[in-house]
């Protein structure tokens, strides 16, 4: 099995999932890249989540209303435990783009039942999905949608479906907002059950005729008396829509792109990807599988390498998987679904309906401050499985000295690249107290205990935020 | 040191979403008003009357009182031509003052530049947030980022004291800058540098700061008091950025709008108490602004993205009252049905920037604008 081998699936599972154990890499390896594509598109083979054992560890963790911060840790449970890491990728990735929050639904599992629609619905057609986006009733009432009415027309799902969810700015103009949001008017929420003692009662989508507009409308110069589903069928017919889905996709899982809003002004970083991905997306009727296959298969994928930061999810999770136990049914779950958003991610919870901006903006001081404590502290504890697994294989090599413990620690952590410089800068640190040894009980203690100082300053480098 | 404690210093409070210019400096006078806001107008009678025309929101009686102390500006009619009424695009104009083209240096960067071109000090600029608000990007412009001056720090998982200074150092040698390494490593390192020498300095200023002003316990009054110590501490800091929000008021526009002023009110309020109170206030102007106004008719419970809207300008500097006027509301006037902007936001930040903070607006907001004289 050679080295590039395990590197460009270790790239493949830290994009299309939270990257992976060695021993996992190793066996998808064995198993071929496009294979493993395609278990990833199509995942048939396991459930996700055994509900049933999820209630009887963490019940706190179905349905949890208004618990404040603890609301992301079934989905922090997910994330970490799927057998189907693309389905929750994915579920991720629209997460970002209808993003819906808890700041304004004051409910967290009217949010969380967007991510199961995204879990269920991410990898089909696009079509059906903003269909489904824009009957949800946390997306209503997030947009206003329930304020939107024949009398009078409430503009924001109207002009941020266009302008963040399928066109983008500079595809329509103030006309087709309002003539998009008099379509959409009627499509509200039902009338809720007063607040029992037990919290909220679910929303449930109605759609109320008589608050329709029934006139005539003119929506990107198509005339007619439009409902809804006809402003979907028209927005999925632009070829904007293709493209923007397209650089959303290329930014998500290739590589760090300009920010939304500047794309009206700023051309794609690699013009034919998101020609092939557009042009894939129409040709195969917005089936995003499609459009994930030919995505991950294509060589401007292969190629981006440690070409994006990653997202504090990311940095979460990733991390996470790698050190373990912090599988089901561990504890300490509740404070997992917070420390994205000390980085700058509240899961279910976005800034706005913008969503969070990527790239270096995830950076700052604070926010690179808390990534390199966060990962630190796991890799420094030499308790987890994960580094022992690391710390066993390093014995297994023999490694003697910091030139060995230095190349073997960056391989297994990724492999990671770094540049020279730092190369040289860890072997100093690790040649510090001499030679390893393993011989002995306690010279085992003393060697893992070296190690997990290494991974600590190695996971602090600069690289490491990188995906 | 590029500064002395005296130094001006200027405190931005964003007001994130879209604030309702309209239902906040009220034209309780003007008929039109109480046509346009049958549902979301504000009942006459209620509202804070600040003479024959205007008047404030019911919440703001801390902010009325700082305009009767003389202390308050209100600059009427701001924004820019064309407003886009996208959240996004709209608050990076505002952020980069470009309004034609997509910018990337935040206003506030090139002013934190302009201060320190040496970058002398890490902590020049101090935003208190989870993110970095693109008003104060500037590649190669150190910001220092807060969201807990109690908890910051790098590496305190390793607790004995020698080890971790000598990972620390190893650290900022890791994050010096390398050969032909790309931009982003380059703005990775010389956030992770900055981040270990402002963590030292921070450190300090919550023990040092003494207050008997009891702030609301509110996440804007939170903010706002982190700003107060770090000023207070007289680290050189001279540009201070938070933000609140979201003032995005679609629907339910009565409660939401509400609870929003009361709280900023509030905290605005006892912020300049506390400053007043440790001879610490006289060097501070605060300004208040939002992406845009919103639309002049309500739409049954709320109120859709307008373009005008209002700025506020605070501090015992500021000469006190109200600025440019307030625009017509009469239809043929509207835009889109918007009050058209009748002062351009870079005249507002140029006159921060030239006649308090005392540097050069042209560069930085790329131009010459008509400039208020709300400093004393």
């Amino acid at each position: 099995m050679g080295n590039q081998d395990i590197a460009l699936m270790a790239h493949l599972m830290r994009r299309a999932g939270f990257g992976g154990t060695r021993e996992e890499l190793e066996a998808r390896v064995a198993k071929g890249y496009e294979a493993t594509v395609e278990e990833l598109i199509n995942p048939v083979d396991e459930p996700a989540l055994d509900r049933i054992e999820m209630m009887r560890y963490h019940p706190w963790t179905w349905r949890p209303g208004t618990l404040p911060g603890m609301g992301a840790g079934e989905w922090i449970h997910d994330l970490l435990n799927t057998k189907r890491p693309l389905e929750e990728k994915m579920s991720l990735f629209w997460h970002q783009i209808f993003a819906t929050g808890v700041s304004k639904i004051d409910h967290y599992d009217d949010v969380m039942d967007m991510i199961v629609k995204f879990r269920k619905g991410g990898m089909g057609s696009y079509k059906d999905l903003l269909l489904e986006m824009a009957k949800d009733p946390a997306m209503i009432y997030w947009l206003d949608n329930n304020e939107n009415h024949r009398d009078a027309v409430n503009e924001n799902w109207g002009r941020e479906l266009l302008e963040l969810f399928s066109l983008g700015v500079g595809s329509y103009t103030e006309v087709d907002v309002r003539e998009c949001s008099r379509s959409f008017t009627g499509w509200t929420i039902q009338p809720k059950l007063p607040r029992g003692p037990v919290g909220r009662f679910d929303w449930f989508f109605q759609y109320k005729a008589d608050d329709h507009d029934e006139n005539e409308k003119t929506f990107l110069g198509e005339t007619g008396n439009w409902n809804g589903e006809d402003i979907i069928n028209i927005i999925c017919q632009q070829p904007a829509t293709a493209n923007f889905i397209a650089r959303h996709l290329y930014n998500f899982f290739v590589a760090d792109e300009a920010q939304v809003p500047a794309w009206p002004v700023t051309p794609p970083r690699d013009q034919d990807a998101i020609d092939l991905l557009a042009d894939t997306f129409i040709e195969s009727n917005y089936n995003m599988q499609s459009v994930l296959r030919v995505l991950f298969n294509s060589d401007f994928f292969k190629e981006a390498r440690f070409t994006r930061l990653k997202s504090p999810a990311e940095v979460v999770i990733g991390t996470l998987k790698m050190v373990g136990g912090a599988e089901f049914p561990a504890p300490g779950i509740g404070d997992l679904a917070r420390q994205p958003s000390y980085m700058g991610q509240d899961l279910l919870n976005p800034p706005s309906v913008e969503g969070w901006h990527t790239g270096a903006e995830w950076i700052n001081s604070g926010s690179l401050m808390r990534r390199v404590n966060f990962v630190a502290d796991l890799v420094g504890d030499v308790g987890r499985p994960g580094i022992q697994a690391l710390v066993a294989r390093l014995k297994e090599q023999g490694v003697r000295n910091g030139e060995q413990l230095v190349d073997g620690s960056l391989d297994l952590l990724g492999p990671l690249e770094v540049n020279q410089e730092s190369r040289t800068e860890l072997i100093e640190f690790a040649n510090e107290k001499g030679e390893y040894k393993w011989d002995t009980e306690e010279d085992l203690r003393i060697s893992s205990q070296r190690v997990s100082e290494l991974l600590q300053l190695i996971v602090s480098l600069r690289e490491y935020q990188y995906a | 040191m590029t500064s002395s404690h005296k130094d001006p210093v200027l405190v931005v409070l964003q007001l994130t979403g879209g604030n309702d210019y309209l239902n906040t400096v009220i034209p309780y006078a003007d008929p039109l008003y109480r046509d346009n806001r049958p549902i979301v107008g504000i009942p006459e009678g209620k509202e804070l009357r600040l003479d024959d025309k205007t008047a404030l929101h019911p919440t703001m009686g801390p902010i009325k009182a700082l305009y009767e102390q003389g202390a308050l500006g209100i600059i009427h009619g701001v924004g820019y031509p064309d407003s886009p009424r996208s959240h996004f695009r709209s608050m990076d104009i505002w952020h980069t003052c470009e309004p034609d083209k997509l910018g990337t240096e935040g206003w506030l960067g090139r002013a934190t530049r302009d201060i320190d071109p040496n970058k002398e000090n890490v902590l020049t600029t101090v935003s208190f947030g989870p993110s970095l608000f693109r008003a104060l990007a500037m590649p190669g412009v150190p910001v220092a980022c807060v969201d807990d001056l109690e908890s910051y720090g790098l590496l305190p998982g390793i607790t004995e004291q020698q080890q971790r200074e000598k990972i620390l150092g190893r650290f900022s040698r890791l994050y010096s800058p390398v050969m032909g390494s790309s931009a982003v490593m380059d703005y990775l390192g010389q956030t992770g540098l900055d981040t270990l020498e402002g963590a030292h300095i921070l450190k300090e200023a919550p023990a040092t700061y003494r207050s008997s002003v009891e702030y609301p316990d509110t996440t804007i009054a939170a903010k706002l008091r982190g700003i107060s110590q770090v000023h207070q501490a007289n680290l050189g800091t001279r540009i201070l950025y938070c933000d609140h929000g979201s003032f995005d008021s679609h629907s339910n526009q009565w409660g939401m709008h509400d609870k929003l002023w009361t709280d900023v009110s509030e905290a605005v309020s006892c912020f300049f108490e506390d400053l007043r109170e440790n001879n610490a206030a006289d060097n501070v102007v605060m300004l208040m602004f939002t992406e845009f106004g919103r639309r002049v008719h309500d739409n049954g419970s709320g109120t859709d993205h307008g373009a005008g809207g209002v700025a506020f300008v605070v501090g015992d500097p500021i000469k006190g009252g109200q600025y440019s006027e307030f625009p017509s509301l009469a239809s043929q006037d509207l835009e889109q049905g918007d009050v058209v902007p009748n002062h351009d936001f870079r005249g507002l930040y140029s006159t921060l920037l030239e006649d308090w903070m005392k540097l050069d607006a042209k560069p930085i907001v790329e131009g010459t604008f008509e400039k208020l004289a709300f400093i004393a």
